[in-house]
């Protein structure tokens, strides 16, 4: 065997090396972090940020409006790129995204029931209550388009994105319905939900979704090695010795969990999912021990801008950063079907 | 040696394995041959414990198969399918890889790696090492696929190793290829090696052992050689036998 000890190439390992890579990606959103929580109507110059010397007008506006604000960004940003990176690993099939295979309006019609149905909760036992009822609504949906994907014998995008759709008809039909009875406040708060937005972020927001997020996010990249084996097909996993079933069961739940927390404090925040996930497998390849953590870094850094510039573009006011998201990943995913898979999927 | 006891598999009324018995041996190759159809790929999926029968049991070296814990039988067992197709752009070195799966916690990762890299050179693939698997033509996916099935019993005495047609995609130079490699490995490390084929020509010389499978029973079986000729697969095929003469009077003569 000794030729190929001399013929294993450099680049092998060095793709194999993740750590100057997720370093990378740490490093860029801590710094953007830190831009983000200089902009805004109060200006925060990033040298009297870095130094510390902070008006108390200018701390105040810091602790309690900007900084939950950029750490629910990141929460919410890699709690979708991660679910969106894990969502297409089951499905086999790089177009499976929470928002548009329909997981994320079904979230948003049950927190529309909560919100309608329920009267006003609000404080943790609120915050959590309606991440529960996203994240049945999410786990639902999976389990709809699990089951229908599979009829045709294999993940078949056609499946999977014309089950998408019929969900997410359904789910616009019952949040529309929703709409109808509710009253003026409550149309107000359905109406940023639709749109998705991190606007009115508070500490409660932040430490609900990262005390859910994280944990399930965790478990993903504990599962990634064999999530990479299911790649190969549920029967060969099933020969690889990985039992198909409780993966599966579990990349479900984490990731039901992740944009039911998600969608409870942010609305439905389109393509994050999607977009990510595609861009680290560009640079990065399509290995999941690197994929979801750098999906993650990478997830909350860019919702992270987009929320930043949603938030100044058209300042004084603000633009649902869903509206963004979804500007740009709209022509991102035709791009993607022209370009990269036209042909190749037997739509 | 496995052996499949009076197995019967329905799906809704429709019988698709009866009353099957057999025995496949180590350090022989065994080919399943039939008409499409005919049940064969089912009894491939029973063997390997994806499907459990109806009726019936099978044993695997006197134990019986549902009593294997998935991680005993991916170190026992390596199933090539059928083509599936992967749209991740993985290199054809990482989808060998997978093939460790079942060792990744107890051996080394450069071990691992290094089989895998022996076994990409095996099968003639070491050159497509950091292609993309997804850009691969059939015939080199195959061969990869392969790679990465030999990969999982590497120097398992004694494993098994199912294949699903492993030369449907493959040139003739593969395909002799492939069967010769398939050969020494069966009495090299003393493999039961079952192959489900459609090409007469190759199970005639490249088997020691066949069954014939017809409406979901077995029609007959024995050595390769003696077993394959053109009355017989006249009467499986529902061929005339002018046919099945000209597709094996040289094989006769």
């Amino acid at each position: 065997m000794s030729h190929f000890a001399k013929s294993v190439s450099l680049p092998f390992f060095l793709k194999h090396v993740k750590i100057p890579a997720l370093l990378l990606l740490g490093l860029f959103l801590v710094v953007v972090a830190i831009v983000a929580a200089s902009i805004g109507a109060v200006s925060i110059p990033l040298k009297d940020l870095l130094s510390g010397t902070l008006t108390d007008q200018q701390e105040a506006v810091l602790v309690s409006i900007r900084l939950p604000r950029v750490f629910l960004a990141i929460i919410v940003g890699g709690a979708l790129a991660v679910s969106g990176a894990a969502m297409q690993g089951l499905f086999r099939n790089p177009l499976a995204d929470p928002g548009l295979i329909g997981i994320a309006t079904s979230a948003a019609l049950a927190v529309a029931f909560v919100i309608v149905l329920a009267g006003p909760i609000t404080g943790y036992l609120g915050l959590y209550a309606m991440s529960i009822a996203a994240f049945i609504g999410a786990l639902l949906a999976c389990f709809v388009i699990f089951r229908f994907a599979r009829l045709t014998g294999s993940f078949s995008v056609t499946y999977m994105l014309l089950t998408g759709i019929a969900i997410n008809a359904l789910s616009a039909a019952g949040v529309g319905y929703l709409t109808f009875l509710s009253d003026d406040q409550q149309l107000r708060t359905l109406t940023f939900w639709t749109m998705g937005s991190l606007g009115g972020a508070l500490w409660v927001a932040v430490i609900v979704v990262t005390s859910i997020a994280v944990p399930s996010g965790l478990l993903l990249i504990r599962n990634a090695r064999e999530l990479n084996v299911l790649l190969l097909g549920e029967n060969e996993a099933r020969y690889l010795g990985v039992d198909a079933e409780r993966l599966k069961r579990t990349i479900v739940i984490c990731t039901a969990l992740c944009v039911g927390a998600a969608i409870s404090v942010s609305g439905v925040i389109g393509f994050v999912g999607l977009v990510v996930p595609h861009l680290v497998r560009l640079t990065l390849g399509p290995d999941h021990r690197l994929l979801i953590p750098a999906s993650a870094l990478l997830g909350a850094a860019l919702l992270v801008v987009a929320d930043t510039a949603a938030r100044t573009i058209v300042a004084p006011a603000e633009m649902p950063v869903g509206i963004l998201t979804s500007l740009i990943g709209g022509p991102f995913f035709l791009w993607l079907l022209v370009k990269q898979y036209a042909g190749r999927f037997s739509l | 040696m496995i052996t499949a006891e009076n197995i019967g598999y329905k799906i809704g009324p429709k019988q698709i394995l009866a009353d099957v018995s057999a025995a496949f041996d180590k350090g022989k190759v065994s080919a399943i041959l039939s008409p499409n159809g005919a049940g064969k790929s089912t009894l491939l999926k029973c063997l390997t414990g994806s499907l459990k029968p109806d009726t019936g049991s099978i044993f695997m070296d006197g134990k019986e198969l549902q009593h294997y814990s998935l991680a005993d039988l991916s170190r026992k067992r390596a199933v090539l399918s059928q083509a599936n197709p992967i749209s991740f752009p993985f290199t054809a070195l990482e989808i060998v890889l997978m093939g460790r799966n079942p060792y990744e916690l107890d051996q080394s990762a450069a071990l691992n790696a290094e089989i895998a890299m022996a076994a990409l050179d095996m099968m003639d693939a070491w050159h497509l090492r950091d292609r993309s698997f997804p850009t691969l033509s059939g015939g080199e996916q195959q061969r990869v696929q392969f790679a990465r099935v030999a990969s999982q019993i590497w120097e398992q005495e004694g494993a098994y190793l199912f294949l699903d047609e492993p030369t449907s995609a493959l040139d003739l130079k593969h395909q002799h290829q492939l069967l010769d490699l398939v050969q020494s490995l069966c009495r090299q490390h003393g493999l039961a090696v079952i192959i489900v084929m459609h090409d007469l020509n190759l199970a005639y010389h490249c088997t020691d052992h066949c069954y014939f499978i017809k409406d979901g029973r077995i029609q007959d079986s024995g050595e390769s050689r003696r077993l394959i000729n053109a009355e017989l697969i006249s009467e499986i095929f529902d061929l005339p036998l002018k046919y099945a003469g000209m597709r094996f009077a040289s094989q006769q003569a």
